[in-house]
């Protein structure tokens, strides 16, 4: 069975942006959209493995801070190189102000 | 700056599957953690901002500059009169397309993605980089920056081979290789170098553009056979050889006579004050520090990030001719010890040079 665990405060993190949210050993980054929506995937960059939460979100993409690769943040989907292998997505949901993610 | 030697023993070894390659995973040098300057996360979002108004300014400039500089040259050919507009133009063609291809490879000068894909295209055949092959070389680049044995970009090797350098001020030797690594890919072969910055599913794309390539530089030498002239190469193909000169004046200066092996871009890489013509036509990639420390900042706004970071860093360089004073010399002391570096003296305000991330690298022998 799948827990919601906490991650952060709604207003931790500014529209359009993202933060790092470490958990049990694993890092995952967490989204507030343009439209005031919150997403989390992975952390970590597939192809270099870099915090995703350094870089910049753009409408429903999030750019690597290293190598720039691109990724869907709301279907962990890769958008071109140099990224190949998706972003892993998990459930989100926002409860009396705070941000929680359901962790498989 | 502080003239140094490093502890290496033996010649190193530049090759992407040789033995210093192996070296380098081996201590920790290949994927490593960089040092980074502190930013708050705040100040950072809006440097990484992108615009699509600055590049397509700068690019209706761009290719402005390239129509009248062509038609100059067509209409002046046969002349003495050419010669300024071909200047121009092959300084646009041959070297202005280095930092647009370098730019846009990063998804940075514009915020639209297909006007980044346009430009990086037509740059990229311009200053004969295969745009899939050169856009894996450019992130191993960005991963292991002068690292020996994983960086594929480093211009100038140690020892130096300076009549490398000096012919490819005329792009003679780059454009030897990059002809014949077109046609080596246009028969579908993937060097055994490439395979390992390509990844699998990426190589047709390679070789599908050197076949492309192929077919356009074939079409301009039959028409300049069929038109008895050397016109369409002028303006096709030869501009990366007489235009060169400036995308290699400003490219030596990057890394060139600074450390290798290190995991700062403080210590082997080079930030020069420019004038504004050399800034246009590098696109500020003269703020080389600050690009390889933060690589998703746009070219536009890498001023603002000197200034932001500027306490962090070594003094930058003041002009393009006191980074070659500091720079020849350097190449020079490397021909009879190769493990000679300038080391880059930091601000009294600046966090120290790690030498515990150095511990077996260049930064920890001791200074000559």
């Amino acid at each position: 069975m799948s827990d919601w665990v906490e991650a952060c405060a709604a207003d931790d993190i500014d529209e359009e942006d993202v933060m790092r949210f470490d958990h049990a050993g694993r890092t995952f980054a967490i989204y507030r959209s343009p439209d005031d929506e919150y997403f989390a995937t992975d952390g970590l960059c597939t192809h270099e493995k870099v915090h995703l939460a350094d870089g910049l979100v753009m409408d429903d993409i999030i750019e690597c801070p290293k190598h720039n690769g691109r990724f869907n943040y709301k279907t962990g989907a890769a958008r071109g190189a140099p990224v190949c292998v998706n972003l892993k997505t998990y459930p989100v949901k926002v409860d009396a102000g705070k941000v929680l993610i359901q962790i498989g | 700056m502080t003239a140094m030697t490093s502890s290496a023993a033996t010649p190193r070894d530049y090759s992407l599957i040789g033995r210093d390659a192996q070296r380098a995973v081996e201590n920790g040098l290949a994927a490593a953690e960089w040092y980074h300057t502190d930013i708050p996360r705040k100040q950072m979002k809006e440097l990484m901002q992108r615009s699509d108004q600055p590049a397509i300014r700068d690019t209706i400039i761009w290719l402005a500059a390239f129509a009248v500089s062509a038609a100059g040259g067509i209409w002046f050919w046969g002349s003495w009169w050419c010669v300024p507009f071909f200047f121009a133009y092959g300084t646009l063609y041959g070297s202005s397309t280095d930092s647009r291809w370098h730019e846009c490879g990063h998804g940075t000068a514009f915020r639209t993605q297909w006007m980044n894909d346009a430009v990086y295209q037509l740059a990229c055949f311009m200053i004969m980089r295969n745009p899939v092959t050169w856009r894996w070389s450019h992130t191993r680049h960005h991963t292991d920056t002068v690292i020996v044995g994983r960086d594929p970009e480093i211009a100038v090797m140690r020892p130096p081979d300076l009549l490398r350098v000096v012919l490819n001020f005329f792009g003679v030797l780059d454009a030897w290789h990059a002809m014949v690594d077109m046609v080596r890919n246009a028969a579908g072969v993937i060097g055994a170098a490439e395979k390992t910055f390509i990844p699998e599913q990426e190589q047709p794309k390679a070789i599908r553009v050197a076949r492309i390539w192929l077919a356009i530089y074939l079409t301009t030498i039959a028409l300049a056979l069929y038109m008895h002239s050397w016109l369409p190469l002028m303006l096709i193909g030869l501009p990366r050889l007489y235009g060169a000169w400036h995308h290699v004046l400003t490219g030596l200066l990057q890394h060139g006579g600074l450390a290798d092996n290190v995991t700062d871009h403080r210590l082997n890489s080079r930030t020069v004050l420019m004038n504004p013509v050399s800034r246009f036509i590098y696109w500020n990639m003269n703020y080389h520090v600050e690009h390889h420390m933060f690589p998703m900042v746009p070219y536009h706004a890498l001023p603002k990030l000197h200034e932001l970071i500027k306490h962090d860093l070594p003094a930058p360089t003041p002009s393009i001719l006191a980074g070659y004073r500091e720079m020849i010399p350097a190449f020079l002391r490397q021909l009879r010890n190769e493990d000679y570096f300038l080391k880059r003296a930091l601000p009294p305000t600046a966090r120290p040079y790690r030498d515990d991330l150095h511990g077996d690298t260049p930064m920890a022998a001791a200074a000559e």
